[in-house]
């Protein structure tokens, strides 16, 4: 972590969520500025100048992904997005209008500081040179001569399985949608074969995973996308 | 003793009629001789007594004709404003029934009883508008004078020389509550008349003073005085028969009566109705519907309709039966009815039909067996215009312009024939001849009927003659021998031309039959199988307008049973009429005596348990609905309709009962979830944290409650997630269907229900080839999850779980099985219900949602879901999704840059 101290505003409109979020945040010396409307929470972000936002999907005022919209305008800052478990394709819709992950309701103490460090690590690296090398668990990836090992055995990888890991380890830790990866794998033209994806991830699975059913490091985040677990 | 019984069925419908009496008003007649007697007097003498009782009285109509005494009885008493009714340029004050009904007094006076309506009333007499009055409830005096009792209209005529139009049907009279006989001797009648105490308009002084003459009033008080000695005879064998009196259960006569076309119909049902009453017997009055009946005139079927309205005006029952000859058909009925006395008319009206008639007389003569027939006279004095059309018509059966073709064809086929002949003539003798006449006559009747067949057959005898007898070309005969030949000639010819006549028509009229019955066959098949109440009534429209060449309209009563327009506006059609007839269970408009001015005839659709709707006919041509045959065919219709809709009726009855038990059934789970499946978990909660308010825990014990509070907390979650899902899932869930691997969904219900089975071994089998499916990963999850948290909840700790997953033909089977207890002894898809747990008194926390969120789900994949228990014990659910064509899938780019 880094000695500046952290910022965070949450908008958010039921109180005792509110509450409980900014006792957690709080306790690890963080900064918390809270809005309960979406309008406030515009103001409150745009005068705090915060790290990152957290923001319910469901405001009384405007809607959630309204807010992502208006932020994304003028400002990159990780957004978290808090949403309840039958609202899949909101999360969609609020990841793809530029949220950077979410949580869904009801979420432990834990998970949430988890995320939160995910997003405000992410944003400190992007500033860093890019790694070489990426670990994680018995899996090492020469990012430079593009190399891939299992258990320090080589795995050899399709180019497009390659891609597609590479895009997974850039946004490590943080949930990335089925579009975002078809996008960046495929390109624009392939946004809509879903299939495509599923196949991939499936082999890459085979290829990484002990267990390609119950998968260690490549989880998937139902109706929404996957998540290459870190550490 | 079984002698002294009384018939039960008689008891149980005096029962009844006590029911219904109960709620009617009653009505009382005060019955007089003639006008002066003081029948108004005497009624607003009892008004003014009732209301001194306390009884809220109101003048309805009372005709004082400026009699003082009688005016000043009416002081004191309500009267009720008259209606001015506009008729004809004039405006004429009449009876304000709705007035009447809204007022609602306990009794009301109503003068003049058998007073004809102005038209454009509801009703077109009083009699009907103080049934409406007694109907509501509402009791009524009225007065009435003997001439105008319908069954004594034309002795009374007899006696006076003044017939009376304004009548009243007897039954309306006979089934009065109470007759009071207001009586004047006919002296003092006429002393009163003297002393100027009864007024008389000036201009009917001389018809009123020929009326007022002391013979004619003796005879009308008889007439009074015994019409109400029969109406006490009647009251006192009633009374009998209610105490049980009458030790034997007599026979009851009943009487039939055969209503035909001739002019003195009237005068036959007058006397059949007399007879009645005096043999105290039921009577019938029918119409045989032969197939003559389609050569009739119009008059000749109004006479009918006419004669079948005032029996049943009269109180008898009225039917209409058919069958091809006349006596047979009216003494099957009669035996079928236990009928013991048959009366039919003896007409002295031409020639034809006085052979006609009395050959039917001597048919029924002949088969009456027991049957007594008696023989009612016309008079001669009443032959109207009916006579020579009925001549005609029995005669020309067809229609004119045919008939004219007919007698064309008859006179050329003759001169065929004649020309035929004289080729033949020098070489065959004459006897031959006459067969090539003789088979023109034939061929004639049989294309053009009767009547040409008759012209035929005296032409050819005269043109044979003419032609070919010796003498040629003179009509007279040498050889008297000839006289024989066109003796039987002309009888052949005129017998084979009957014959052949009445067999077309036969087979005429066997077609016109079959239609109507094909018809009501159609309607009823089409009516059979409509679902719906707007199928019935379209099936209706398009099925009956076309059989009675009318427009249709119906009416259906919505649930506060006022009427709405169910079909097509037919023009002049009125909702307010309908909505009367609905209520009141009787025809309306066209044709019948309510309401006879409107254009459209209404029929009530009576079916068994009650009123179904209206029908509305407009006809285009009057005969196509109003003739009897074509009334009956109607009546079967409505019958029909009614049927069809009272059965579509109480099948939308018991589907909403069953949607109404069904969710009653899931209310109270419902209910029963959130008092008890929430509250538990919610006491637990303010317990722990309450006892974390306190402070003084030790921080192992802390733990041990935050750790506690958290589970209940998620448990609390997943209830109101499944009770979300189930809703959800209810109100028809769109399914976000992608092709994926299995792999997928299992990966993370595995990890989603990770807390819930730490306790438990999981070993997970999927075979690598697996197809790609397309299912929602969301739900098909939600279906992972629960069955493995369902697996983890009812086995013991430690228990082996398996997920296993393989192809079996064209779908996929997903299995999850455990070693546990196995599921209790029920039957297989029931634990899938909603709200059914495997042990309803279970301890282990639920609501009996999972399993049924579990069907729901894999159901919408087109699927099946399944439960059993397994060998040794254990339990194992199992679920199908279809495999399916995969789609295109990409190929491996193994040297992509």
């Amino acid at each position: 972590m880094n000695d500046q101290p952290v910022n965070l505003v949450i908008i958010e409109d039921e109180k005792p969520i509110r509450h409980f979020l900014a006792s957690a945040l709080a306790s690890e010396d963080w900064t918390v500025h809270e809005a309960e409307t979406g309008k406030q929470g515009l103001i409150t972000v745009a005068t705090r100048k915060p790290d990152m936002v957290i923001l319910d999907l469901g405001l009384p005022d405007t809607s959630g992904i309204e807010v992502i919209k208006q932020l994304r305008e003028w400002t990159d800052i990780p957004i978290l997005v808090l949403s309840a478990r039958t609202q899949e394709h909101q999360k969609v819709e609020a990841l793809d209008a530029g949220a950077d992950d979410y949580l869904t309701k009801p979420f432990g103490v834990a998970e949430c500081l988890a995320r939160i460090r995910v997003l405000l690590r992410r944003r400190q690296r992007g500033s860093a040179a890019a790694e070489q090398t990426f670990r994680l668990g018995d899996i090492r990836v020469d990012l430079v001569n593009r190399l891939v090992y299992k258990a320090e055995e080589e795995v050899h990888l399709t180019p497009i399985e390659y891609r597609l890991l590479g895009t997974l380890i850039r946004n490590a830790g943080k949930v990335i949608t089925h579009r975002e990866l078809l996008l960046a794998v495929w390109g624009p033209s392939y946004s809509e074969h879903n299939q495509y994806l599923r196949v991939y991830m499936g082999h890459l699975r085979q290829k990484l995973e002990d267990n390609p059913a119950t998968p260690r490091y490549i989880v998937t985040e139902t109706g929404v996308g996957y998540r290459l677990l870190e550490g | 003793m079984t002698d002294n019984r009384p018939d039960p069925d008689a008891l149980l419908e005096e029962l009844k009629q006590d029911e219904i009496d109960a709620r009617r008003g009653r009505l009382k007649i005060f019955f007089g001789a003639c006008a002066g007697v003081g029948k108004t007097y005497a009624m607003l003498s009892a008004a003014r007594l009732k209301q001194q009782e306390g009884v809220k009285v109101l003048v309805g109509v009372v005709e004082t004709h400026g009699r003082k005494e009688t005016e000043a009885q009416l002081d004191g008493l309500e009267l009720l404003p008259r209606k001015q009714v506009a008729y004809k340029g004039h405006s004429l004050a009449e009876f304000d029934i709705d007035q009447a009904l809204a007022r609602a007094p306990e009794l009301i006076l109503i003068d003049e009883f058998a007073h004809s309506n102005v038209p454009g009333s509801r009703h077109v007499k009083r009699w009907q508008d103080v049934e409406e009055l007694l109907a509501a409830g509402i009791d009524v005096y009225t007065t009435l004078n003997v001439q105008h009792l319908e069954s004594l209209n034309d002795v009374v005529g007899q006696i006076t020389g003044i017939v009376v139009r304004e009548t009243l049907p007897d039954h309306v009279f006979d089934q009065a509550d109470e007759v009071s006989l207001v009586d004047l001797p006919p002296d003092e009648l006429l002393s009163r008349l003297a002393a100027g105490k009864v007024y008389i308009a000036h201009q009917a002084e001389r018809a009123v003073k020929n009326f007022f003459r002391k013979g004619n009033l003796l005879a009308l008080r008889e007439l009074a005085l015994r019409r109400t000695a029969d109406r006490v005879d009647a009251q006192m064998r009633a009374y009998r028969a209610d105490q049980s009196i009458r030790p034997v259960w007599h026979a009851r006569e009943r009487l039939l009566i055969c209503v035909g076309d001739g002019p003195g119909t009237e005068k036959l049902i007058r006397a059949g109705k007399r007879l009645a009453n005096s043999l105290d017997a039921d009577w019938i009055a029918v119409f045989v519907e032969t197939p003559a009946l389609q050569k009739l005139s119009e008059a000749q079927r109004a006479r009918i309709m006419k004669g079948l309205k005032l029996a049943q005006e009269l109180g008898a029952e009225t039917t209409v039966l058919g069958g091809t000859h006349l006596a047979a058909t009216l003494l099957a009925y009669a035996r079928t009815r236990n009928v013991s006395k048959l009366v039919v008319g003896r007409s002295t009206r031409g020639r034809l039909s006085r052979i006609w008639r009395r050959s039917l007389l001597e048919d029924i003569a002949r088969h009456s067996g027991d049957v007594d027939v008696y023989v009612v006279s016309h008079e001669e004095n009443q032959h109207d215009s009916g006579a020579p059309d009925t001549f005609n018509s029995l005669l020309f059966g067809e229609a004119a312009h045919q008939r004219k073709h007919g007698y064309i064809a008859a006179a050329l086929s003759c001169l065929l024939a004649t020309g035929v002949s004289s080729l033949l003539d020098p070489y065959f003798s004459l006897v031959n001849v006459v067969m090539i006449y003789l088979l023109a006559v034939v061929l004639v009747a049989v294309r053009f009927g009767r009547g040409p067949g008759v012209l035929a057959s005296f032409l050819s005898v005269a043109v044979f003659d003419y032609f070919f007898v010796p003498p040629r070309m003179s009509l007279s005969v040498s050889d008297t021998q000839y006289l024989l030949t066109f003796g039987i000639m002309l009888a052949v010819a005129l017998i084979i031309s009957q014959l052949t006549a009445r067999l077309r028509f036969e087979a005429s009229i066997a077609t016109y039959r079959e239609r109507r019955t094909r018809a009501l066959y159609d309607l009823g098949r089409e009516l059979a199988g409509a679902l719906t109440a707007a199928q019935i009534i379209e099936t209706t429209i398009s099925r009956l307008e076309p059989l009675f060449n009318a427009r249709l309209a119906v009416f259906t009563p919505d649930s506060k049973d006022s009427l709405q327009l169910s079909s097509e506006l037919v023009a002049g059609s009125d909702t307010g009429v309908a909505q009367w007839v609905y209520d009141n269970q009787q025809p309306a408009g066209l044709g019948t005596q309510t309401l006879p001015s409107n254009v459209l005839l209404y029929l009530p659709l009576k079916a068994p348990m009650r009123t179904r709707g209206v029908l509305a006919v407009l006809p285009e041509k009057m005969d196509k609905v109003f003739l009897p045959e074509q009334q009956r065919l109607l009546e079967t219709c409505a019958a029909q309709i009614a049927l069809a809709l009272e059965r579509v009726h109480y099948v939308e009855v018991a589907q909403d009962a069953l949607v109404a038990m069904e969710s009653e059934r899931l209310r109270n789970s419902v209910l029963s979830v959130v008092s008890h499946d929430l509250r538990t978990p919610l006491t637990t909660l303010v317990g722990l944290s309450s006892l974390l308010a306190e402070g003084n825990v030790s921080s192992e014990q802390r733990q041990d409650i935050a750790n506690s509070i958290q589970d209940e907390s998620l448990r609390m979650n997943n209830l109101v997630t499944n009770l979300l899902d189930m809703a959800r899932l209810q109100s028809g869930v769109k399914l976000q269907k992608e092709w994926q691997m299995l792999d997928e969904a299992v990966g993370s219900a595995v990890r989603a229900a990770n807390r819930s089975l730490s306790g438990h071994a999981l070993s997970i089998r999927l075979p690598p080839d697996l197809p790609v499916l397309e299912y929602d990963a969301v739900l098909i999850e939600r279906v992972l999850v629960n069955l493995l948290e369902n697996a983890a909840k009812y086995t013991p700790a430690g228990s082996h779980i398996a997920l296993e997953a393989k192809r079996d033909g064209g779908k996929v089977v997903v299995c999850v099985s455990d070693d546990g207890p196995g599921l209790p002894d029920m039957q297989g898809q029931k634990l899938f219900d909603k709200f059914t747990r495997g042990n309803s008194e279970s301890s282990t926390p639920g609501v009996g949602l999972g399993l049924a969120i579990c069907r729901s789900i894999i159901e919408a994949h087109g699927g099946v879901i399944s439960a059993d228990n397994r060998l040794p014990h254990g339990a194992v659910f199992s679920f199908t999704l279809p495999a399916g064509a995969s789609p295109a899938l990409p190929q491996e780019e193994e040297f992509d840059a």
